[in-house]
């Protein structure tokens, strides 16, 4: 059971990600944005819930939906802003788009576009701590859809096959840019799929921040104690367009009506204020805190220079400096 | 400690979801069964699969043990002595317009289907009469009009192609089935996961035969995977599947019929798993070290063939010289065809440049 | 000391670099017990543990990937391809996540993906690929291909100690069939440098794998009609050695390309197109192309021979180029 503290760390970082997500698509409306804003509204319990169960020297690889956990990890807003606006002061200097960063050193691996590539390269990471007796896992996540690829299927087979700490989450959020799951799969329960495995396999409620939080550090002991991988299915709703140019008119509306009544942020808040761990004044401290700092961060950002040109050159090989 | 919403799923279910069932499991047909199997099926056909089976074994025998030491067979050499009931018990079951994507263990699949020994050993020698005419080589052949897809070396590649033969096939409302082999090792592939996964989706009329010989090359079943069965993997997919003895021709075929059926109904594909073993090493080069002589003596026991050849007698359907006549037969049919593949000429250097694309004179 | 060959060299280069270096280790379809489909691995279960020598499931896009991740974590990944004609089955991992990730974000990815290359032993279509440009075409890797055993063990060395991804081809006809003595001592062979194989004054042609043999001996039936031929062995393909390569154009003012890898889109045109670049002024005749035909690799002896360059066709190309 998390401390009071770390209740309110929590909801720090649900409604960071939040209002954060909140700002990136106000300048993707005002233009500022180069390409385009995919958000995990909705979804922030999970990137969340399990980021906070990692411990320092863990190892993280977030897909599109997960800016929750670069934050929880050690990215600032700033950074995501930059990469969005395609800046020379983003992590990756304006190479690479939207949440294609990484950084070793805070354990982050950058995910790349293609659904399912992290999950072998984590099985990787998972190998290695396990070659090297370290005590790490690997952390990943893929969504409904990222589940039907090669990647899926090899890197889970893998990892199972060698018994390495990975911890896969999949986010099944109903749909797959306008494709529902049911057209993904004939069997909608993906935690079956951890039997298809041998591996272990909890299914959660992603959108009860508290029950994403236990489920994974219930997996994270289970694969830090050498039992091998764990898939997690946490079941959520995608509560946007697959991205902002996208308005979802093939989603159903009582679906969203329907799933608006379990947001993962109210339903938090709600739970806080009726534990009464926390008031009405915490909440608002926190709230201002946040304000201003995403406040700052977009100035920030807006402040960095675009790369130069010839920027584009060098760094594609190793240089010896 | 939870938050309350009644609605939702109890969170965090705890441990895994492992105890359940969920595949069919059947060591092997038992007595009644196959009695009652032996009636259905009828004399004539239940002969003609100890036929194939014993064709089968002549073939690879004379393919790998002599035309292969001769230095006669243009590269490797890859047979399935000792699962010859799995392709025999499934493609027996299909109709002319059905459609087979065999692998590389199922000889007996391109002969029920109507390729014949001759060109298949001018096939593996390189020659003109080859089904590829000399392009490429061993089990990597096909034949459309005889609705037999070929076999390519990348493992479950033909796990999605057979999807899209079922795909057209439910376009079309066509009362066809396909019925796709490939090994244990091939479950690990990716395609193998996307077309499996797409058939289901689909619910498309294909039957997955997975010749389950617990290795591939030298790797034993559990370094390819962590679970018993790759049955086990059907539920994933919201797909029967069924474990069968894959060296009792009766419960393959009497599991394929069933996967058939299935299939003809629209209710998707099944995969079926047949447990075997590859009597062989990987290819003939291969002298199988990695495995210990008591597993083979042990699995010489449940030769698919002197098995299938117990029940037919016991049942007197056929009777030992029946038997002795059919293998004379057999190994005559093989004379014959070596020397007509070898007399086969080899191709023409030049036409290794046609066909690439399209040529109007096809 | 007995000569060592072309396979042994590569297997004496893995076993020394993970001697010397702990990091390095090797995964691949059948590595460990029975020590590779050609042998290359034999011993180094034994000698370095499970861990280290890692049978994997036949699943090529894992393979790779968990190559990509544990070199992340400092690890020096070696993932064997039984035949690289499987490659095909890894292309996203390896040209999406290795081979940009250090433009994108920094993070390096030294690693080797290497396997038996090559036609010439009759192995079809699916098992004598040269899969060499699809990944010469994409920044960020390497792309080696010795055609000796010092090369081979030279090679294998400095792409493992490489910081980037390499992509090592092994020509498999060459496995068994050349030997030389090899050096007691540790050496590498850079990546990026050519070599002259015998040096010429008539003309140049440049190749490298199996077909440096086929140049060699076009030479010295050139030599008999008074025609002196230099042979450049490539050795790297990404980088390309432009240096040695213009240098050698404006000493012979002639030059042609053999490769075994099929003709359009082969490394043949690039290389013409930097001679036009670079050195057009000191070309006394065409650029030209000694190559595989346009077609998958065919099976059957007739049709492969015809398939593959052989030393009439380099013989032909040189007299006409020798005319110029
Ligand atoms: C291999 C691959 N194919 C296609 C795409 C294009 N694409 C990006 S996101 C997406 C849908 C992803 O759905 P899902 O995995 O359910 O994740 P979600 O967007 O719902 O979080 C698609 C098709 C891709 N990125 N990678
Ligand atoms: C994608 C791919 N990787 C590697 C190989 C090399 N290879 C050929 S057969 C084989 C083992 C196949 O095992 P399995 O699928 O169990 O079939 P079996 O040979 O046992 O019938 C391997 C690794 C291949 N053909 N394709
Ligand atoms: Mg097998």
């Amino acid at each position: 059971m998390p401390t009071k503290t770390q209740l309110h760390e929590l909801y720090y970082w649900m409604q960071l990600t939040r209002i954060l997500e909140e700002k990136l698509v106000a300048l993707y409306r005002t233009g500022k944005v180069v390409g385009g804003v995919y958000t995990g509204r909705g979804q922030e319990a999970i990137a969340i819930g399990t980021a906070y169960a990692l411990e320092k020297d863990d190892l993280l690889a977030p897909m599109i939906r997960n800016l929750g956990s670069l934050l929880v990890r050690g990215f600032c807003p700033e950074d995501a802003l930059a990469q969005y606006l395609a800046r020379a002061t983003s992590p990756t200097r304006g190479r690479d788009c939207n949440l294609h960063m990484g950084d070793l050193g805070k354990g982050v691996i950058a995910p790349i576009s293609m659904l399912g590539a992290l999950i072998p390269v984590m099985a990787g990471a998972a190998l290695a701590v396990k070659i090297q007796k370290k005590r790490s896992v690997a952390l990943t996540y893929i969504g409904d859809g990222g589940t039907s690829t090669t990647d899926f299927h090899e890197g889970l087979n893998f990892a199972a096959v060698r018994k390495v700490p990975l911890v896969l989450v999949i986010e099944n959020n109903g749909w797959a840019y306008s494709t529902p799951v049911a057209r993904q799969t004939a069997n909608p329960e993906f935690v079956i799929r951890a039997q298809a495995y041998g591996v272990a396999g909890f299914q959660v409620d992603g959108n009860d921040v508290l029950a994403v939080y236990e489920a994974a550090c219930k997996a994270m002991d289970h694969a830090r104690q050498g039992n091998g991988p764990v898939l997690i299915e946490a079941k959520t709703m995608r509560m946007r367009g697959h991205a902002e140019h996208d308005d979802a008119w093939y989603v159903p509306r009582d679906e969203i009506e329907h799933w608006k009544t379990r947001d993962p942020v109210d339903r938090f808040e709600r739970y806080l204020r009726e534990t009464g761990s926390m008031s009405e004044e915490e909440r608002n401290t926190i709230l201002r805190r946040i304000n201003g700092e995403v406040d700052r961060a977009a100035e920030l950002a807006e402040q960095g220079p675009l790369p130069s040109g010839e920027d584009a050159a060098g760094g594609v090989y190793h240089e010896t400096t | 400690m939870r938050q309350h919403d009644k609605d939702l799923h109890p969170s965090a279910k705890v441990p895994s979801v492992r105890e359940e069932k969920l595949t069919e499991g059947r060591e092997s047909v038992g007595v009644a069964l196959q009695s009652a199997l032996v009636h259905s099926i009828g004399a004539e056909p239940l002969r003609r699969m100890l036929y194939y089976m014993m064709l089968t074994r002549e073939l690879e025998n004379r393919i790998e043990r002599k035309l292969y030491r001769q230095g006669k067979i243009v590269g490797g050499v890859y047979v399935g002595r000792g699962q010859e009931a799995i392709s025999v018990g499934s493609c027996t079951l299909t109709r002319p317009q059905d459609v087979v994507c065999p692998s590389h263990r199922d000889m007996a699949a391109f002969l029920i289907r109507g390729m014949t020994p001759p060109r298949i050993l001018a096939q593996y020698m390189g020659r003109r009469d080859g089904y590829t005419r000399g392009r490429d080589g061993n089990m990597h052949m096909g034949d459309l009009k005889l609705h037999v897809i070929s076999f390519v070396s990348m493992l479950a590649d033909n796990v999605p192609v057979a999807a899209g033969v079922g795909l057209a096939f439910k376009m079309r409302k066509e009362d066809r089935v396909v019925l796709c082999y490939f090994g244990d090792g091939a479950t690990s592939r990716g395609d193998w996961h996307e077309g499996l996964n797409f058939a289901s989706v689909e619910k498309l009329p294909v039957v997955y035969i997975c010749n389950n010989n617990q290795f591939a090359y030298s790797t034993p079943v559990q370094l390819q995977m962590a679970v018993e069965n790759v049955a086990d993997r059907a539920p994933a997919y919201g797909m029967l599947g069924e474990i069968v003895d894959g060296n009792d021709v009766l419960a393959v075929y009497d599991a394929t019929r069933r996967a058939i059926e299935r299939a003809r109904a629209g209710l998707g594909p099944t995969l079926l798993e047949c447990k075997t073993f590859r009597m062989t090493g990987h290819s003939a080069h291969d002298d199988a070290s990695y495995v210990s002589r008591e597993v083979f003596e042990e699995w010489e026991r449940k030769d698919p063939i002197s098995r299938y050849q117990r029940v037919l007698l016991q049942e007197e359907i056929i009777s030992q010289e029946k038997i002795d006549a059919m293998q004379r037969q057999v190994i005559e049919e093989i004379d014959q065809a070596v020397d007509w593949a070898e007399s086969s000429p080899y191709p023409e250097p030049e036409d290794c440049l046609r066909g690439v694309y399209y040529e109007d004179d096809e | 000391m007995s000569p060592t060959t072309y396979l042994e060299a590569i297997r004496q280069g893995i076993w020394e670099e993970m001697e010397r270096d702990e990091r390095v280790f090797i995964l691949g379809e059948d590595v460990g017990i029975y020590g590779g489909a050609f042998k290359v691995t034999e011993g180094m279960l034994e000698r370095f543990g499970a861990h280290r020598v890692i049978d994997t499931p036949i699943s090529e896009s894992a393979i790779v990937g968990a190559a990509i991740g544990a070199a992340y974590m400092g690890l020096r990944p070696i993932a064997e391809m039984q035949f690289i004609d499987f490659i095909s089955c890894a292309f996203d991992q390896i040209t999406n996540f290795a081979a940009k990730s250090r433009y994108r974000w920094g993070a390096g990815v030294p690693m080797v993906i290497r396997g038996p290359s090559g036609g010439g032993v009759h192995g079809g279509p699916f098992h004598s690929q040269n899969p060499e440009m699809y990944f010469v075409h994409t920044p960020g890797l390497k792309v080696v291909a010795p055609s000796t055993a010092y090369d081979a063990k030279g090679l294998i060395k400095a792409a493992i100690r490489d910081e980037d991804p390499v992509i090592y081809l092994e020509h498999k006809f060459l496995y068994r069939r050349v030997k030389e003595e090899l050096p007691q001592d540790d050496y590498t062979v850079p990546i990026g440098k050519a070599v002259i194989r015998r040096p010429g004054r008539d003309l140049v042609v440049l190749t490298y794998g199996a077909m440096v043999y086929i140049a060699m001996e076009a030479a010295s039936e050139l030599v008999k009609e008074g025609i002196d031929l230099e042979v450049i062995d490539l050795r790297s393909l990404l980088p390309l050695d432009k240096e040695t390569i213009l240098e050698s154009v404006r000493r012979n003012n002639k030059v042609f390309v053999l490769h075994e890898d099929t003709r359009t889109g082969g490394i043949a045109g690039e290389i013409a197109a930097v001679i036009c670049e670079e050195a057009f002024e000191y070309l006394d005749g065409p650029v030209l192309r000694v190559t595989a035909l346009d077609t998958p690799v065919p099976y059957s002896p007739p049709l492969e021979e015809f398939f593959l360059p052989k030393v009439p066709d380099v013989l032909k190309t040189a007299r006409m180029l020798a005319s110029y």
